[in-house]
C-alpha cells in the first residue's frame, strides 16, 4: 500500500539529510508503528506519505514515494486526500470550519461526494469516534481529546485507505487516548485500513502494531521488523517491555495480557521484598490552597479545591481532560484570581503580587514551553532570564545540566520538544523559585528525555523545591511523584501516596502495576533494585 | 398542525432569507421619516431577532447596532443644533453664536436652537437608526459562515479565505490571553503599553506557523482539486468574470447618474451580468466539491422574503398615495400620523418571529444540557 524506495530528503540549508536511503513497504490493512528519538525524522518520515514533503514543505526528495500506486511525485497532496489521510501533531491547527460537523464533512466537500453519501458517513463517523453528542458544537469550545478525535474524523469520512497519524495521543488523557485507540484497531480490523503512526508513548500502542519502524535518526538505515524483535533491542521501549528484559522474557510481551501469563515466577520471586523507595522527608509547606473556587468566564472549573504542596515533595496532579489541572496551577501563579476560597504560595496570595515578584517565589511552565520563549537565540533568552532573576550565567549553566550540548545560537523554535522543555524550565529555575508547577512536561517527548527530567524533577525535590506536576503520563507520576492528587470536574476525588492513589483506578495505574498486580509494584526500577538486592 | 416539515423541525433559516427580509424592512425604513412607524420597524426586527436568535458570537450584533443607532441620534440632533440650517418656530433654546465674517454667509454655529429643527433631526436621526437596526437584525439572525457557504463554485476560494480570517479573530484573542499569561511567568509587566510591544511579536508568529499549519492540513484534505481542466479555460474564466463585473459597475453607473443616458446602462448592465454569471458557472464547473447539507430554501424562507416584500411594498404604495403621512410636517409641529396601510405592513414583518422553524442551536441545548434558546410561547 505504501512503498518507499530508497527515499532520502533534505530540507533546503540543511546540511544532512532528514531521513536518509529509506525503503519501506508497508502492505495492505497493516498497523505500522513509527519510533525514535525525538528529531529523528518521524515526521519528515510520515509527511512524505502523502506528498506534504517536498511538495508543501520545499526541498529535495530523491527516490520514490508511491501510495496505492499513486507516485506522490505526480501527485500532489490534494490530489492524494481520497486515499490518504493525515492527522497533524496539533489537530487544532489544521481546522478549517468552525462547527464539529462542517469540520467533519470538510475532507468529502473537496472530494466531491453526493450530499446523502456524506450524511451517512457523518453518522457513522460520530458513532465511531464517541463524538455523537458534539455534532453542532463550535470546535473552538472542544477539549484537547475531543478536538483529536475530531480532527481524525475529518480525514476518516473521506474512507482514505491509509491513516497518517503524528502522536495522536500525546495530548490525551489515558482513557481518552484508549478510545483513540481502540477506534484505530477498529479501523484495521474491520475496514482494512493501513494506518502508520507515530508515538512517543509506546506504552499505549507497542501492542496493535503488526510492524515497528525503528527510525534512528542522523541517517542511519531505519529497522523495520516485528514489534517483538525491534523491541529486545531498542533503545526507546515502554515499560512492559523493559521488565520483559529484566525478567528475560521470550518470547518478549508487548501487551499486559501476555505479560501477566508470563509474571508467576517473577511474582514468586519477588514475594518476600517490598517496593524500596526513600521517603523523601517532607518539609514546610511551600503552598496551600483552601476552598478555592476558580474558574474562566461562565464556567467554574474549581469547586472548593483543597490541597497543600510542602517543600521536598514531588506531587502529580491528574484527571481527564478539562478536570481543572491547568486551572489550578494558573490559580497558584495568580493568573486567576479565586472566587472563593483562599491560594498561598509561599506565605503570600499570588494574584497580588507583581510578576517581577512572583517569580521568585513560584515558576510554571506552561503546556506549550514555547510561549515562554522570545528571545531570537538561546544565548539570548538565557542573558535575559539571568537578567531577570539577578544570577548571571545562571540559566545556561541549568540549561547544560537540563540539556546538555544545545549550541546557544540557535533559535529556540528551531530546538526539539525536549530541548525546549529544558530550556524553558531552565529560565524558570533561573529565579529559584520554592514552588514550581508543570504543565504536561512529557508531550513529544522520548523516553531517554523524559528518564532525564525524572532525574531533574527528583533533584529538584531532594534540594527542597516543591514540584507540582500536573500529567496525563502515569508511567512518568509512578516513576517520580511521592503523591498523586486526582482531579475530576473541578473537585480533589483523591490524594494520597503515589502507590495507594495509582495502584487503586485501572486508567491510572502504570504497566508495571498492571502486571504484578495485587503487588504493590510500580516502576522497572522498582523491580530491579529489589531483584539486585534480593 | 399539519405544518410542513420544513416550518417545524428545527434549524437555521437560509442565511439569504433574513438578509432579504431586513432589506425589505430597511427600503420600508429609507422611504418614511414618521417616528411611530419607524419604531414599529425597529420593534418589529429586535422582536424577532429576540425569537430567532442563536447563542452563536454574531447573535448579539441587534444590541450593539442598537446602540450605535442611538449615539446617531444623539450626533445627528446635536450637530443640528450647533450648526444645521435655522428652522423658523419655536426657540427652545438660545446657545452662544458666533459671528462669522460676511465671506461665510450661510454658515452658522450656535444661536437660537427651535423645537421644529430639532425635531426634524430627531426625525433623521431615527431614520439612520432604524436602518440599522435592520442591519443589525441580519447580522444577528444569519450565520455568516453558513452566508459564504451560499457562494458560487467559482468564489469558493474566496469563500474559504473569508472563514479562515474570521476564525483568526477569536484564536488571536487566546493567543494574547496565552502570551500575556506567559509574560506574567517570565516576571514581566503584563499590561501597558510596553507589555503591547512584547505581546505582539509572539501573537503574529503564533498566528504565522498557525496559517502555516492550516495551508498543509487544507491541501492534505484535497483543497484546490482541478478536475483537470486545461489552463486556457481558466484563462476565460477570469477574463470572462472580471469584463462582467466592469459591465455591470459601468451599467449601474449609467442607470444611476441621471445625465448619461438611460439607453446606454440598461444594456451595459445587462451584458455584464451575463457575461460574470458565463464566467462563473464556467469557473464553478473546475472546482469538483460537492457542499454537505446545503441551506434548503423551502416554505418559511418564502414567507420571510414574502415578509419582507409586502413591508416594502406597503410602504412604497402609502409613500405614493399620501406622501405627507410617512413624512410628517415639522412645521408647524403636528403628532404624527399613523397610516394603516404602512402600520399594517410593518406589523405584518413580526411574522417570521413565530413561522419560521426555532434555530437549530435548539438541538446541541438539548445533548448539553443547557437552555441555549428560548422557546418561543
Amino acid at each position: 500500500m505504501i512503498d518507499f524506495d530508497r527515499v532520502t530528503v533534505t530540507y533546503d540549508g540543511a546540511a544532512t539529510p532528514a531521513i536518509a536511503d529509506v525503503t519501506l513497504h508497508v502492505p495492505e490493512g497493516e498497523l505500522c508503528l513509527v519510533v525514535g528519538p525525538t528529531g529523528s525524522g518521524k515526521s519528515t518520515l510520515l509527511s512524505a506519505v502523502n506528498g506534504l514533503v517536498p511538495h508543501f514543505t520545499g526541498g529535495r526528495l530523491a527516490g520514490r514515494v508511491t501510495v496505492a500506486g499513486r507516485d506522490t511525485r505526480d501527485h500532489p497532496p490534494r490530489e492524494l486526500a481520497d486515499i490518504v489521510g493525515l492527522v497533524g501533531q496539533d489537530p487544532a491547527a489544521g481546522f478549517v470550519t468552525d462547527v464539529v460537523t462542517d469540520e467533519l464533512a470538510y475532507t468529502m466537500e473537496s472530494i466531491g461526494l453526493a450530499p446523502d453519501v456524506m450524511r451517512r458517513r457523518i453518522e457513522d463517523t460520530l458513532d465511531l469516534l464517541g463524538l455523537a453528542d458534539l455534532r453542532d458544537r463550535p470546535l473552538a469550545t472542544l477539549s484537547g481529546g475531543q478536538k483529536q478525535r475530531v480532527a481524525i474524523g475529518s480525514v476518516l469520512t473521506a474512507h482514505p485507505r491509509v491513516l497518517v497519524l503524528d502522536e495522536p495521543t500525546s495530548a490525551l488523557d489515558p482513557p481518552a487516548a484508549d478510545e483513540v485507540l481502540a477506534a484505530l484497531q477498529r479501523l484495521v480490523h474491520d475496514l482494512g485500513l493501513t494506518v502508520l503512526l507515530a508515538e512517543h508513548r509506546l506504552e499505549r500502542v507497542a501492542q496493535y502494531a503488526d510492524r515497528i519502524v525503528y527510525v534512528p535518526g542522523g541517517g542511519r538505515p531505519v529497522d523495520v521488523d516485528t514489534p517483538a524483535r525491534v523491541m529486545a533491542t531498542a533503545a526507546v521501549a515502554p515499560p512492559v517491555v523493559e521488565l520483559g528484559r529484566l525478567a528475560g522474557w521470550d518470547p518478549l510481551p508487548l501487551s499486559i495480557r501476555d505479560a501477566r501469563r508470563l509474571a508467576g515466577p517473577l511474582r514468586a520471586r519477588l514475594a518476600g521484598a517490598s517496593p524500596a523507595r526513600a521517603a523523601r522527608p517532607a518539609g514546610a509547606t511551600a503552598a496551600e490552597v483552601r476552598g478555592l473556587v476558580a474558574g474562566y468566564g461562565s464556567t467554574v472549573a474549581l469547586r472548593g479545591v483543597d490541597l497543600a504542596l510542602r517543600r521536598g515533595e514531588v506531587v502529580a496532579l491528574m484527571g481527564r481532560n478539562g478536570a481543572g489541572k491547568s486551572t489550578l496551577l494558573g490559580s497558584l501563579v495568580g493568573l486567576l484570581r479565586p472566587r472563593a476560597g483562599t491560594v498561598t504560595v509561599d506565605g503570600r496570595p499570588p494574584h497580588r503580587q507583581p510578576p517581577r515578584e512572583l517569580v521568585r517565589h513560584v515558576g510554571l511552565v506552561p503546556q506549550d514551553p514555547t510561549d515562554l520563549l522570545y528571545a531570537d537565540t538561546v544565548a539570548a533568552e538565557s542573558a535575559l532570564a539571568d537578567a531577570d532573576a539577578g544570577s548571571p550565567g545562571r540559566t545556561a549553566g541549568l540549561l547544560d545540566r537540563l540539556a546538555p550540548g544545545i549550541d546557544g545560537g540557535t533559535h529556540p523554535r528551531d530546538l526539539s520538544e525536549g530541548q525546549r522543555l529544558a530550556l524553558a524550565l531552565a529560565i524558570v529555575l533561573a529565579s529559584a523559585p520554592p514552588v514550581l508547577l508543570l504543565d504536561e512536561p512529557t508531550r513529544g517527548l522520548d523516553y531517554g528525555a523524559k528518564a532525564r527530567l525524572a532525574a531533574v524533577l527528583a533533584d529538584l525535590a531532594d534540594r527542597g523545591h516543591a514540584v507540582l506536576l500536573a500529567t496525563h503520563d502515569v508511567e512518568l507520576a509512578a516513576e517520580v511523584a511521592d503523591r498523586t492528587v486526582v482531579l475530576a470536574d473541578g473537585e480533589v476525588v483523591a490524594d494520597g501516596p503515589t502507590r495507594d492513589v495509582v495502584t487503586q483506578s485501572p486508567s491510572f495505574a502504570p504497566q508495571v502495576a498492571k502486571i504484578l498486580a495485587p503487588d504493590p509494584w510500580l516502576t522497572v526500577t522498582d523491580v530491579r533494585t529489589a531483584l539486585t538486592h534480593a | 398542525m399539519g405544518l410542513p416539515a420544513s416550518f417545524v423541525v428545527p434549524r437555521g433559516l437560509h442565511p439569504g432569507a433574513w438578509w432579504l427580509w431586513a432589506l425589505g424592512l430597511a427600503t420600508a425604513a429609507s422611504r418614511t421619516r414618521n417616528p411611530v412607524l419607524l419604531l414599529i420597524i425597529a420593534a418589529v426586527a429586535g422582536c424577532v431577532v429576540a425569537a430567532r436568535r442563536t447563542e452563536a458570537p454574531w447573535a448579539r450584533a441587534y444590541a450593539t447596532f442598537l446602540k450605535l443607532g442611538l449615539v446617531v441620534i444623539a450626533i445627528r440632533v446635536v450637530l443640528q443644533s450647533l450648526f444645521g440650517l435655522p428652522l423658523p418656530g419655536h426657540v427652545v433654546l438660545t446657545l452662544p453664536a458666533v459671528d462669522l465674517p460676511s465671506w461665510a454667509a450661510g454658515v452658522r454655529i450656535g444661536g437660537p436652537v427651535t423645537r421644529e429643527e430639532i425635531t426634524a433631526a430627531a426625525y433623521d436621526g431615527l431614520r439612520l437608526a432604524t436602518l440599522l437596526c435592520c442591519l443589525g437584525a441580519a447580522n444577528a439572525l444569519a450565520n455568516p459562515f453558513r452566508l459564504l457557504r451560499c457562494l458560487p463554485g467559482a468564489l469558493y476560494e474566496a469563500g474559504v479565505a473569508v472563514v479562515v480570517a474570521m476564525s483568526f479573530a477569536p484564536q488571536a484573542v487566546t493567543a494574547v490571553s496565552r502570551v500575556r499569561a506567559a509574560r506574567r511567568l517570565r516576571g514581566r509587566p503584563d499590561r501597558g503599553i510596553r507589555a503591547l510591544r512584547g505581546l505582539a511579536m509572539p501573537v503574529l508568529e503564533g498566528a504565522l506557523e498557525r496559517s502555516v499549519a492550516l495551508a498543509a492540513s487544507m491541501d492534505s484534505r484535497g483543497y484546490g482539486r482541478s478536475a483537470g481542466l486545461p489552463a486556457r479555460t481558466r484563462r476565460l474564466t477570469a477574463a470572462l468574470v472580471l469584463g462582467g463585473l466592469l459591465g455591470v459597475c459601468a451599467g449601474t453607473y449609467g442607470l444611476l447618474d441621471a445625465s448619461a443616458s438611460g439607453l446606454l446602462g440598461l444594456p451595459l448592465l445587462a451584458a455584464g451580468a451575463a457575461l460574470a454569471v458565463a464566467g462563473l458557472t464556467l469557473g464553478g464547473r473546475r472546482v469538483s466539491r460537492t457542499r454537505y447539507r446545503p441551506d434548503p430554501w423551502a416554505g418559511p424562507e418564502w414567507l420571510t422574503v414574502a415578509c419582507g416584500l409586502v413591508v416594502a411594498t406597503a410602504f412604497v404604495v402609502a409613500g405614493a398615495r399620501s406622501p405627507a403621512a410617512l413624512a410628517p410636517a415639522v412645521a408647524p409641529l403636528v403628532v404624527p400620523p399613523l397610516p394603516p396601510l404602512a402600520a399594517a405592513g410593518a406589523l405584518l414583518a413580526v411574522l417570521p418571529a413565530w413561522l419560521t422553524p426555532s434555530p437549530a442551536a435548539a438541538r446541541a441545548a438539548v445533548h448539553t444540557g443547557q437552555s441555549a434558546v428560548r422557546e418561543p410561547a
